[in-house]
């Protein structure tokens, strides 16, 4: 049965507003539904790195001086799922996907155009709502994590109001997620094999299918621990006969998998930059397809190496640990098909390039520390302490928001007709990886040397460290100024950038810029060979 | 848009009406319902869990009636063949069939719910007696709502499926193929739940 494109959507279209106005409206636009996203998870990020910025400060003197400490549990749960649920997992599966999926597919929109702009729009109260519970009497102190008993013991309506917008966001994720799968698996044009898309599609449909198997995980396990703490059950409470570690179970049974969503799409959106600025076709397309798959099946059944001092049993930590290390063998082969990909390549370095650069070498320093914390013997000691603090934000900083401002440098032109001021950009990417590394990497020494985590105090020895870390995450503060001026002068006055001002030969590329409202003039494309660049070049000479 | 003259825009409008895709809703009911499918696995997964690893105080183990919940399953297969039988009606174009058939499949949906009640008011154990009693009461009460809905949407479809005027014909029956898939996945999702709560 075939159906005709939605008539109603089309009159719907031309009663939208036009302009700036149609970034606040129900939009069916997949275009604006991904700068929604984009702008929305932006202003997240400055808020969850106002509340790391205040952590800092905390932690640059050993007292908890600059705030009391439950105040500090508070700002750090906020500033754990405030980037997690809001600026990570949105902009870089919500705002890119959105923006390129349909244009990669070939399609004029997504598949459920009216579900995409109800998944955005869960976004903005559920985000309201978060940093609202920080305001009524008792917010959520127990981490992103809410681990029981923690969570439960101190049951307040901080935590009620969390536990909502969490299961909100993973609701809009998981709509996200089935119209991802149905966009690549349904509406390719035709003509286009499922071996001929952009890394990007095969990024976005591993990950749709983490969101949709592990998401409702979180969901009904989040479901629970209400219960727990409105009705007085005693699912995840001990006293009353219940499970802490059960919790554990379920909770990262999402959460690990949530890594992945959260990093592959920026490993497609990488794969997709560098062939263009290196002028050279992605290595190893066949590889890096399985590799991905590989994560997404390996990616489900690593979860308890997050719980090896939790009492799991030997045979659970031989298992969690061979599995996690099998983890290493599809992204090393990832990481090695990039560097082959730059290798002998005409490289522009431009802050796209750059920040893709910048990528790689903190992914690989986050890669090999998470394999180190996959060994059992040597997570028992560095567990809940610094270093597990550093490999994280190596991998979910380091690599994926690095990865969002190489996408923004990448595809500004596209998204306005204008260029984006390249010193600024270069500007930009410098501050923001000198303050990176300066704020993470001593953090590996802290933890080494046993500073837990989560605690607004620590031992007076670690103070030279933390004040370097402290600077370093000044560094980080002030590098959003440059790349928040570049946006607002090359918004207004920027050089014009032409449809194709990179010669990139991916779909998006071929209409102009910014792109009509249903994509194509005429009829789309047909893209056999998105990475056909040394050909492209021979032609030329 | 503004950068196309008059003529294209014609053109454009034109290829627009003509275009058509394949009907992907069903393909996205499925993955929804796989997803809503792992909420209930990681329910039954901590079901088992505590069911190996925490046992229950002295004197706390209740066993469990096994007539209600047998009927419930009955009424519920039962109800699962009646909703096919509308389907293959309104294919044959007769309505007024599929809609006795559904507002049938309905009335089993409501008789369930009403056993289901019978039962919680009939039990030796509230929500909060021990952990066995919280997982029977979340498991059987999220299968609830799943049922609660469903005969909400058949009836929306039963009242859609009228004769004159309504939205459901031979032409379009994508809301009942949905509502269908829909009623068959909670009626196998009560199955599982009944071997596992009941008779394990």
């Amino acid at each position: 049965m075939t159906i005709s494109i939605d008539p109603q959507k089309t009159n719907n279209e031309s009663l939208q507003p036009k302009g700036w106005l149609r970034y606040f409206s129900f939009s069916l636009d997949h275009k604006v539904i991904g700068i929604q996203y984009l702008v929305c998870g932006f202003l997240f990020y400055l808020i969850g790195g106002t509340l790391a910025s205040a952590i800092r400060i905390e932690l640059a003197s050993p007292m908890s001086d600059f705030m009391p400490r439950d105040v500090y549990n508070q700002v750090l749960t906020l500033h754990g799922t405030i980037m997690i649920f809001l600026w990570i997992v949105p902009v870089v599966n919500g705002a890119f996907g959105n923006y390129l999926i349909p244009f990669y597919v070939g399609a004029r929109d997504m598949a459920f155009p009216r579900l995409n702009a109800v998944a955005f729009w869960l976004i903005p109260p559920s985000g309201l709502m978060l940093v609202a519970s920080y305001f009524v009497e008792g917010a959520a102190q127990a981490g992103w994590t809410a681990y029981p008993p923690l969570s439960i013991t101190t049951p307040q309506s901080g935590q009620i109001i969390w536990i909502l917008s969490v299961l909100l966001l993973g609701g809009s994720s998981i709509f996200g997620g089935i119209n991802f799968i149905a966009t690549i698996i349904k509406l390719r044009r035709p003509g286009l094999k499922l071996m001929q898309l952009p890394m990007y599609c095969w990024a976005m449909l591993g990950t749709s299918l983490l969101v949709v198997l592990s998401t409702p995980v979180l969901a009904g396990t989040l479901i629970l621990l209400s219960f727990d703490i409105i009705a007085n059950t005693g699912f995840f409470n001990p006293v009353l006969g219940g499970n802490v570690v059960v919790y554990q179970h379920l909770f990262w049974f999402y959460s690990h998998p949530a890594v992945y969503i959260m990093v592959l799409p920026a490993f497609g959106l990488v794969s997709e930059i560098l062939p263009v600025h290196a002028r050279k076709p992605l290595f190893g397309y066949t590889t890096m397809v399985f590799s991905i798959m590989g994560i997404v099946v390996l990616g489900l059944v690593v979860w308890a190496h997050h719980m090896f001092t939790s009492g799991t049993p030997p045979w659970m930590r031989l298992f969690f640990t061979i599995a996690t290390a099998f983890i290493a063998v599809p992204t090393g082969i990832k990481f090695f098909n990039w560097v082959a990909t730059l290798w002998g390549g005409k490289i522009s370095i431009n802050s796209a390039m750059l920040f893709s650069c910048g990528f790689i070498i903190n992914f690989v320093f986050g890669g090999i520390t998470g394999v180190a914390l996959a060994q059992v013997p040597f997570d028992i000691h560095v567990h809940d302490t610094y270093f597990v603090v550093a490999h994280f934000h190596y991998i979910v900083y380091g690599g994926t928001v690095f990865i969002i401002f190489s996408s923004i440098y990448h595809w500004f032109p596209k998204v306005t007709g204008k260029m984006l001021n390249e010193k600024l950009g270069i500007l930009h990417f410098i501050i923001t990886f000198i303050g990176f590394n300066l704020c993470f990497a001593p953090q590996h020494w802290l933890g080494l040397n046993g500073m837990p985590r989560r605690v607004a105090e620590y031992d007076p020895q670690f103070q030279f460290v933390n004040q370097i870390s402290s600077l370093g995450a000044l560094l980080m503060a002030i590098s959003t100024i440059p790349f928040l001026i570049n946006v607002f002068l090359s918004v207004r006055n920027g050089k014009d950038a032409g449809d194709n001002p990179w010669n990139a030969l991916t779909p998006e590329w071929l209409t102009s810029s910014p792109p009509p409202v249903e994509n194509w003039e005429g009829e789309a494309p047909l893209v056999e060979e998105p990475y056909g660049y040394g050909k492209e070049i021979s032609e030329q000479k | 848009m503004t950068t196309l003259d008059s003529s294209k825009e014609i053109q454009k409008n034109n290829s627009e009406v003509n275009e058509t895709h394949e009907d992907f809703r069903m393909f996205g009911l499925i993955t929804f319902l796989i997803a809503d499918g792992m909420t209930f696995a990681g329910f039954f997964a901590a079901y088992l869990t505590y069911k190996a690893v925490n046992p229950l105080p002295d004197g706390a183990i209740y066993e469990l009636e096994l007539p209600i919940p047998t009927l419930n399953t009955i009424l519920l297969l039962v109800s699962s063949a009646t909703f096919h039988k509308a389907g293959k009606a309104l294919l044959k174009d007769k309505n007024s069939d599929a809609q006795k058939w559904l507002f049938f499949t309905a009335f089993l949906g409501i008789i369930f719910l009403i056993c289901q009640l019978f039962e919680y008011f009939h039990l030796p154990f509230g929500l909060t007696d021990n952990l066995f009693a919280s997982t029977f009461y979340a498991l059987t009460g999220f299968h609830g709502l799943h049922v609660t809905l469903g005969t909400l949407m058949i009836l929306i479809i039963a009242w859609q499926s009228r004769i004159n005027g309504g939205r459901l014909t031979s032409q379009n029956t994508f809301p009942l193929e949905a509502v269908e898939l829909y009623w068959h996945f909670v009626d196998g999702i009560w199955v599982i739940l009944f071997i596992i709560l009941y008779l394990l």
